[in-house]
């Protein structure tokens, strides 16, 4: 008596195995990758309606936000992080200054032939536990596989849904003279995190990434109800740049004070052996904001007593100035301009 | 910082300040110029010229190897890296510097140059071991600091005998850039450029030490303060410039002795006899043919020489005509006299030298002192 037995499928090669061009060939072997890697873990009602697309409920009151980011960071893993909660972190920055609460995450992966599963799993399961830390659930996502060459291990795209509820307008356009510039903490640990990673530049250093969502630093800053003009994640291009931005969107003048912004020592030494200013070197877990003057001590105590705001500053205001220039008195008494950024700092960080 | 911020302290720099303010003579001006681009970019970014009084004018000059480097030899560099399909590797700054045929090596990298930027010469070396069916060539620019680093890898390269490993020498002489302009007309004929005395280099110093300057104090009658990079380094330089200036005297000081000796680096310097040669004649930008200010890599070393091992010719290319570059690194001009600076001379779309590496004199004012030519907001 012979028995037909039920189809058998070896579970994925975790640990030998490695990415080839079935696995984003539409077939069994992309189910099985999604099945067995992504859908474990990241598991939610949403993403088990198995569909196209999710289907979410309306959200009661309030305006939606919509924010997208790619992340194509070297390398793949860092001291403090990765690129798999980077790419959750990031996302959920982009719509929490604006206010909103964050409720959904979408995720894109550009995977390349011959990544290994074993360093695949390990970006998932980051981005899952970061997900869920942040009560934000990944609802809908896709995998794409190029060949060989083509990509640098794994991309991943990341879209957020939020809500913002009515009464709260944050936009980079309303700066007004006499506001005060607030930051949340030390800036540039997560680029030179990265940058101390680089095998060529053959130092060694402690410097961790501040990799983190902001969602519930900026719920607590937000109950306060003080008059909160701007809010900004300060990533690529560091604070210097998001002021920039900020200036001229709002068409303000700033003036910081040098010896007020709060730079960890270790990044301070990095930067000054590596001839970086830490002004323009990217964070990702730090919020700038800029505030009314009479509220801005009531903020800064409200970010203080938030884990994620301990090292929060006061570190300038903001004036009129028809060129919109932001300048800081340095350290050593002259002034100066703290311009754009040209060119590249770091390639490639977020 | 421990040592570092002992040197950028506000309440010292007003004490120097105020020491200038005293003794400078009213009536009398000042002329001095910082040879060193790290110098021009400490006097920019701490704002130095703030704190010093109307009458003393720092003059930006020369010393920085990214502006000083003709566009003929990035012209070499680019078909390296385009035409024979080496690995060029180079220092940062210099990716961006303006050659011909609208290019720069950023520019040649996006149309498939393999160009990589490496932080010491030693990378490159590493990579050429990494990739032995590739050639790398590394692009040696820089003035006596940078010199020996290259010299160790040429001589590393040979002891490993390596055959994918060669450098495209563009180092270029302190000593000889400063007599060029103490002999151009317009500091002997026309005095255009007053120049009462020089900052002399830090790290270059290091090197070649303190004594080759003593030729321009005696011969030239121009006081020479070797300084630091940092800010307070600078304040203390102009101090003793004026002191110099005002008691008559033209001597050699060293206000950097805690790196600087009177004879610098011996061992530095015979590694760098060892390897090169100086050139009969080299181009800068801005100071065109100067003799003897340049080395190339000695016959016992020629296989490591990119411009032996590959079919290469050099050709001089002229600056764009309206670039002031050439006037601003002779002291001639300052960036604002320049009719591009500012419009469509910026440093996200350089035209001239000056305005790629933040050590320029372009770069610098642009970056951090532009506001002084306008109508500034004081809070």
């Amino acid at each position: 008596m012979s028995e037909v037995r039920k189809g058998y499928v070896r579970a994925l090669d975790i640990k030998q195995g490695r990415v080839d061009m079935s696995h984003g060939s539409g077939g069994r072997a992309m189910a099985q990758l999604i099945e067995e890697l992504f859908a474990r873990a990241f598991d939610n009602e949403f993403l088990r309606q198995g569909n196209d697309g999710a289907l979410l409920p309306p959200p009661g009151s309030g305006r939606l936000v919509m924010a997208t980011d790619s992340h194509v960071v070297s390398p793949l893993f860092f001291p403090g992080g990765d690129i798999g909660c980077l790419s959750v972190h990031g996302t959920i920055n982009d719509v929490a200054v604006m206010g909103a609460k964050p409720l959904y995450l979408s995720a894109g992966f550009i995977l390349e032939e011959g990544f290994p599963l074993a360093d695949l799993q390990r970006i998932v399961q980051s981005m899952a536990a970061a997900a869920k830390e942040a009560g934000v659930p990944i609802v809908t996502g896709d995998t794409k596989v190029v060949e060989q060459g083509k990509g640098d291990g794994v991309f991943i795209t990341t879209t957020g849904v939020g809500v913002v509820p009515e009464g709260v307008e944050l936009s980079g356009d309303r700066a007004r003279p006499g506001d005060r510039i607030l930051v949340s903490g030390t800036l540039g640990d997560h680029g030179m995190a990265i940058m101390a990673q680089r095998e060529s530049l053959g130092f060694s250093s402690a410097i961790v990434s501040d990799t983190a969502a902001l969602h519930e630093l900026i719920a607590t800053v937000l109950a306060t109800d003080a008059d909160i003009r701007v809010l900004r994640d300060p990533t690529r291009g560091g604070l210097a740049t998001t002021l920039n931005e900020i200036a001229k969107q709002s068409q303000v003048g700033m003036m910081l004070q040098e010896p007020a912004i709060p730079v960890h020592p270790e990044v301070a030494a990095a930067c000054e052996f590596l001839g970086l200013d830490p002004l323009y070197v990217a964070n990702e877990g730090k919020l700038v904001l800029i505030v009314a003057e009479p509220d801005a001590e009531r903020v800064l105590a409200a970010l203080r007593s938030h884990p994620l705001g301990r090292n929060a500053a006061d570190v300038g205001s903001v004036h009129a100035d028809p060129q919109h220039f932001v300048q800081m008195t340095t350290g050593f008494g002259g002034r100066r301009i703290v311009d754009w950024l040209s060119g590249e700092q770091l390639p490639r960080i977020c | 910082m421990k040592y570092v911020d002992e040197f950028r302290d506000g309440g010292l720099a007003r004490n120097l300040a105020a020491s200038i303010a005293v003794e400078v003579q009213p009536g009398r001006s000042y002329s001095f110029m910082e040879f060193c681009g790290g110098h021009t970019h400490a006097i920019s970014r701490y704002g130095v010229a703030d704190l010093l009084p109307p009458n003393v004018r720092m003059i930006h000059g020369p010393g920085c190897p990214v502006c000083v480097l003709p566009i003929g030899r990035v012209d070499m560099a680019i078909e390296l890296a385009l035409r024979h399909g080496v690995i060029l590797c180079t220092y940062a700054d210099t990716v961006r510097i303006p050659a011909s045929d609208h290019l720069s090596l950023l520019k040649a990298k996006a149309r498939g140059a393999d160009v990589r930027m490496v932080y010491s010469a030693a990378d490159a070396l590493a990579l050429a071991q990494q990739q032995p069916e590739r050639q790398v060539v590394f692009f040696a620019i820089g003035f006596e600091t940078t010199t020996p680093p290259t010299a160790v890898v040429i001589k590393q390269a040979q002891a490993l005998g390596l055959k994918n490993f060669s450098v495209l020498c563009c180092h270029v002489l302190t000593p000889s850039a400063i007599s060029n302009i103490l002999e151009s007309p317009e500091v002997r004929q026309y005095g255009t450029v007053p120049l009462d005395g020089f900052i002399g280099p830090a790290h270059v110093s290091t090197i070649i030490g303190s004594r080759p300057y003593e030729f321009f104090a005696e011969e030239y009658r121009k006081p020479v303060v070797i300084a630091g990079f940092e800010p307070l380094d600078v304040m203390q330089a102009i101090l003793m410039l004026v002191r110099q200036v005002n008691q008559g005297r033209c001597d050699v000081e060293n206000e950097f002795a805690r790196a600087v000796s009177r004879d610098g680096n011996l061992k530095a310097q015979n590694l760098v006899a060892e390897v090169f040669e100086l050139r009969r004649e080299f181009e800068w930008r801005g100071l065109g043919l100067v003799p003897y200010s340049a080395l190339r890599i000695r016959a016992a070393f020629a296989e490591f020489d990119a411009e032996k091992r590959f079919p290469l010719s050099y050709r001089t290319v002229a600056d764009n005509k309206a670039c002031e570059c050439g006037a601003i690194l002779r002291g001639v001009k300052r960036p604002w006299d320049c009719k591009l600076f500012g419009t469509v001379c910026t440093p996200e779309s350089p035209m001239g030298s000056c305005m790629v590496s933040s050590e320029g004199a372009c770069a610098a004012h642009y970056t951090y002192g532009r506001y002084k030519n306008m109508e500034m907001v004081n809070p």
